[in-house]
C-alpha cells in the first residue's frame, strides 16, 4: 500500500517505472495536472482514481472525492475545470442503491463546481476483486492566458500560504474506518477549489506554484515543490492552522498532522510583493478564511524542506516513505 | 486536549532553558530513556538548545528497536499462514526481519491487520471462530497490561483461536545493564513517565543509590523533557543522586494497582533477548503456566528460530548510548528509514530514523534515492 500513500515509494514507482515506461515531455512536469497546448488553446488536463474505504465519510462520499479531487488537480494548474470523464468499476454485489447515492453525491458536487460530466465507462468485476465501488475521473479546463504555475518558478523569497486548517480529511476517513472516537466529530474538508484559485489569480496572475495537499499531506506537497524547484523551504511550525481536534486524533495515534491528506486545501508559493493582497484575497473567500501565511522559499538548503519549531529548535520535514503508521507508544 | 499546548509554551520553554543554561558548570551527560522522548526531543529541536556541555544519549525505551531479529521471524513465519489471521500495531509492519517485514507479508497474500487495541484482536477473533488470531504483543511496561487483559479475557470468555506472540520488556534491568557496561557514560536518567504511570517508582531508590546516579521520572511533551533536564542537571551539579518525579500529573509512587495485579496474574519474569544489544537477565515477561496455552510460539511451534543480525549494523551501540546514529558508517547510505538494516532506523521513536528524518541538516548528506530493486507493489 505504500507505493500508493503519495510519499517517496509513491514518487519512486513514477521515476523509475511509469515515466521512463511512457516518456513524453508533458508527463516529464510531473504536476498534479498536465498543461498542453491544442488547436491553440492551453488545456489543463488531469486524471485520478478513488478507491476510499468507506464509501461515505462524514463531510462527503467517494463522488464528492471523484470530483473535487480532479477538479482541483486542473485548478492547481490555474484552470478552471470545464469537463469531466468518469469511470465506475462496481463490484458484483453492490447494491445499485448504493451506486445511485454515490451518482447523486458525484453530480451534485459536479453542478457546485461548475464542471460537467461529458463521457464516462462502467465495468463490472467479480465479488471480492474490488471495495464495493471504484471511481476514476479525468478533467480537462482551460488555463488562463499570462498564467504559469509550476514549481520550477519558485524563487528563494516567495511566500508560503496555505488556504486553511490540515489534516481534517485524513482524521475524517480514519475516525470512520477504524472506528476511532476523537472526543469530537471531525469532518472532512473535501470542496472544489476552483472557485478560491479564480479569486487569487484575480488579484495577480503572478502566482508561482500552487499543489493540492492530499495523500502524504503538506509535508509532501512542499517535498515535492522544494525538490522539483531546487529552492530550500522554510515552515514555522507554530504558524500552521491545525484543528485542536487533527492535533488530539494525531497525538494519539502518534501520527503527524503535517502528513495527514486534505481533499479542499491549497499551498500556495507568491511573490514577495503580492503576498499581503493574494492573503487577503483568499481570505475573503469562503474556503479561504483560514489562510495563513506558513514560510518562504529560502536559498539554504535546497530542495529541502525544514520547520522551525515552537520551541526555537529546526528539524527536516521529510518526504514520508509509504503511508504514516501509527506509533505504540 | 488543552493541556497539551501549556506543555508546547515557548515562553515557559525560555525559561526552563534559562534556568539549565544558568545551572550547568561542567559537561554532563544524560540518558532519556524512552523512544517517545528521543522522538520530541529531536523533533522539537530541544538537543539544539541545551547547553553545549549536557549532552542527551539516546536509550534503549524504543520497544520496536529492541524486539529481536528472530522474534520479528516468528511474527513472519506465523502471518504467513493461510489460517491466521496477524494483528499488531501499526508500526510494526514496517520492521525489517531477515528479507522481508510484515508488509511484504500481507502482499504475498497474508491476513496482516494493523489494531489499535489487543482488545480489537480479541472482538477479531471472535468473529473469525474458524481461524486462528494472533496479536503481536510487544512493548514495554505501558503496553504489557492490556496485553495482559486481553490473554485474561480470551481465557475467561473461553476464545480458543486467540493467541498472543510476547516480547515484552523491562525498563530497570536495561538500567542495570548500560550502568554496569565498561564503556558506561551515562550519568544521570530521565526514567520513561508512561513506564512509571503502571508501574510506580519503587524500583528505582536502589539504583540510584548502588550506581550514584540521579534518576528523573520524565513526561514527554517539551516542557516535560526540560523539566527532566533541569532537575537532573541540579542533581548532578550539587552531587545528589535521588529518584525524583518530575512527572507528577500522570505517576503515583505506587503506580497502578490494578494493573499491577493483572500482570502478576498473566506474566512471569523472564530472561530476554533486546536487539542490538544482546539478553539481559530478568527484563522480559512471558505468559505464566496458567496462560501457556495462549502463547503463539508453542502454540505454531516457532520456538527454534533463531536468526542473525547484518554485521554492518551497529544499532546496538545506538541503543547503548555508545555511538550516535550517524557516527555508524551505514547510516543514510546502505540504511535509511527506505532501506533499513536494523530497527532503530525503522520507527520514528528509534534514535537513527529521528536523525534521519529531522538532523539531515546537521549532518553529511545522505543518499537521497535508492536504487529501484526487484521489489513487489507494498
Amino acid at each position: 500500500m505504500g507505493h500508493g500513500g503519495g510519499g517517496a515509494l509513491s514518487a519512486e514507482l513514477v521515476q523509475h517505472v511509469f515515466a521512463p515506461a511512457f516518456g513524453g515531455e508533458v508527463l516529464a512536469q510531473l504536476g498534479d495536472s498536465a498543461a498542453v497546448t491544442l488547436g491553440g488553446a492551453r488545456l489543463a488536463f488531469s486524471t485520478d482514481s478513488y478507491v476510499v474505504r468507506p464509501l461515505f465519510f462524514p463531510g462527503g462520499s467517494i463522488g464528492d472525492l471523484a470530483v473535487n479531487g480532479t477538479v482541483n488537480d486542473l485548478a492547481m494548474s490555474g484552470a478552471r475545470a470545464a469537463y469531466l470523464s468518469c469511470g465506475f468499476i462496481l463490484e458484483e454485489g453492490v447494491e445499485l442503491s448504493v451506486v445511485a447515492r454515490v451518482s447523486a453525491d458525484l453530480g451534485a458536487a459536479a453542478r457546485a463546481a461548475g464542471v460537467e460530466v461529458a463521457t464516462g465507462d462502467t465495468k463490472v468485476v467479480e465479488a471480492g476483486h474490488g471495495d464495493g465501488i471504484y471511481v476514476n475521473t479525468a478533467g480537462i479546463g482551460l488555463i488562463p492566458d499570462g498564467v504559469d504555475l509550476r514549481p520550477q518558478r519558485v524563487v528563494p523569497g516567495d511566500v508560503v500560504i496555505v488556504s486553511g486548517e490540515i489534516g481534517l480529511h485524513g482524521v475524517a476517513i480514519m475516525s470512520v474506518r477504524e472506528g476511532l472516537e476523537f472526543g469530537v466529530d471531525v469532518t472532512s474538508d473535501c470542496a472544489p477549489l476552483g472557485g478560491l484559485v479564480q479569486a487569487m489569480l484575480a488579484v495577480t496572475p503572478d502566482l508561482h506554484v500552487l499543489r493540492d495537499p492530499t495523500r502524504g499531506g503538506l509535508a509532501a506537497a512542499l517535498n515535492e515543490i522544494a525538490a522539483a524547484s531546487g529552492a530550500g523551504v522554510v515552515i514555522h511550525e507554530g504558524r500552521v492552522p491545525v484543528p485542536e481536534a487533527v492535533g488530539n486524533a494525531c497525538a494519539i495515534l502518534g501520527l503527524d498532522p503535517f502528513y495527514v491528506a486534505n481533499e479542499g486545501k491549497l499551498v500556495a508559493f507568491v511573490p514577495r510583493e503580492h503576498a499581503d493582497a493574494v492573503l487577503d484575497a483568499m481570505r475573503a473567500h469562503p474556503l479561504g478564511r483560514r489562510a495563513t501565511v506558513i514560510g518562504e522559499a529560502v536559498e539554504a538548503h535546497p530542495g529541502l524542506v525544514v520547520a522551525r519549531t515552537g520551541l526555537g529548535g529546526t528539524r527536516v520535514v521529510d518526504l514520508p516513505i509509504g503511508e504514516q503508521l501509527p506509533r505504540i507508544c | 486536549m488543552k493541556y497539551i499546548e501549556e506543555f508546547q509554551d515557548p515562553e515557559l520553554a525560555r525559561r526552563l532553558l534559562d534556568d539549565i543554561h544558568a545551572t550547568v558548570t561542567r559537561p554532563w551527560a544524560l540518558m532519556e530513556v524512552c523512544g517517545g522522548q528521543t522522538h520530541t526531543i529531536i523533533r522539537h529541536g530541544i538537543d539544539q538548545l541545551l547547553p553545549d556541555q549536557v549532552e542527551l544519549i539516546h536509550g534503549p525505551g524504543c520497544p520496536v528497536c529492541v524486539t529481536p531479529l528472530e522474534v520479528i521471524d516468528k511474527a513472519l513465519e506465523i502471518a504467513s499462514r493461510p489460517d491466521v489471521i496477524f494483528c499488531s500495531f501499526g508500526d510494526m509492519l514496517r520492521v525489517p526481519g531477515s528479507g522481508r517485514d510484515l508488509f511484504q507479508v500481507r502482499s504475498e497474500g497474508g491476513d496482516v491487520r494493523v489494531v489499535y487495541s489487543p482488545l480489537d484482536a480479541l472482538r477479531i477473533a471472535r468473529q473469525n471462530p474458524a481461524r486462528e488470531v494472533v496479536f503481536f504483543g510487544i512493548g514495554f511496561e505501558t503496553t504489557a497490561p492490556p496485553n495482559a487483559m486481553t490473554v485474561h479475557q480470551a481465557k475467561k470468555l473461553g476464545i480458543p483461536n486467540f493467541s498472543l506472540l510476547v516480547s515484552h520488556v523491562r525498563v530497570p534491568p536495561a538500567i542495570e545493564a548500560i550502568m554496569t557496561s565498561p564503556s558506561c557514560r551515562v550519568q544521570a536518567f530521565l526514567a520513561a513517565g508512561h513506564v512509571c504511570s503502571v508501574m510506580g517508582m519503587a524500583e528505582y531508590p536502589e539504583l540510584a543509590a548502588r550506581h550514584r546516579v540521579p534518576i528523573v521520572v520524565t513526561g514527554f511533551e517539551p516542557l516535560d523533557i526540560l523539566e527532566g533536564v533541569r532537575r537532573a542537571v541540579r542533581q548532578l551539579e550539587r552531587g545528589e543522586h535521588t529518584v525524583d518525579n518530575a512527572y507528577a500529573r500522570a505517576v503515583r509512587p505506587e503506580g497502578n494497582p490494578a494493573a499491577l495485579a493483572m500482570l502478576e496474574d498473566v506474566f512471569e519474569v523472564t530472561d530476554r533477548a533486546w536487539r542490538g544489544i544482546g539478553v539481559i537477565p530478568d527484563s522480559g515477561w512471558r505468559l505464566s503456566a496458567r496462560y501457556r496455552d495462549y502463547d503463539a510460539e508453542h502454540r505454531f511451534s516457532v520456538t527454534d528460530i533463531a536468526t542473525q543480525e547484518p554485521a554492518e549494523c551497529r544499532s546496538g551501540e545506538v541503543l547503548q548510548g555508545l555511538i550516535k546514529p550517524h557516527e555508524c558508517e551505514a547510516f543514510g547510505t546502505t540504511c535509511t528509514p527506505r532501506t533499513p538494516l536494523g530497527a532503530t532506523m525503522v520507527s520514528s521513536e528509534g534514535a537513527c530514523a529521528a536523525y534521519y528524518l529531522y538532523r539531515r541538516l546537521d549532518l553529511a548528506p545522505a543518499a537521497r534515492t535508492a536504487p529501484l530493486e526487484a521489489s513487489p507493489v507494498v
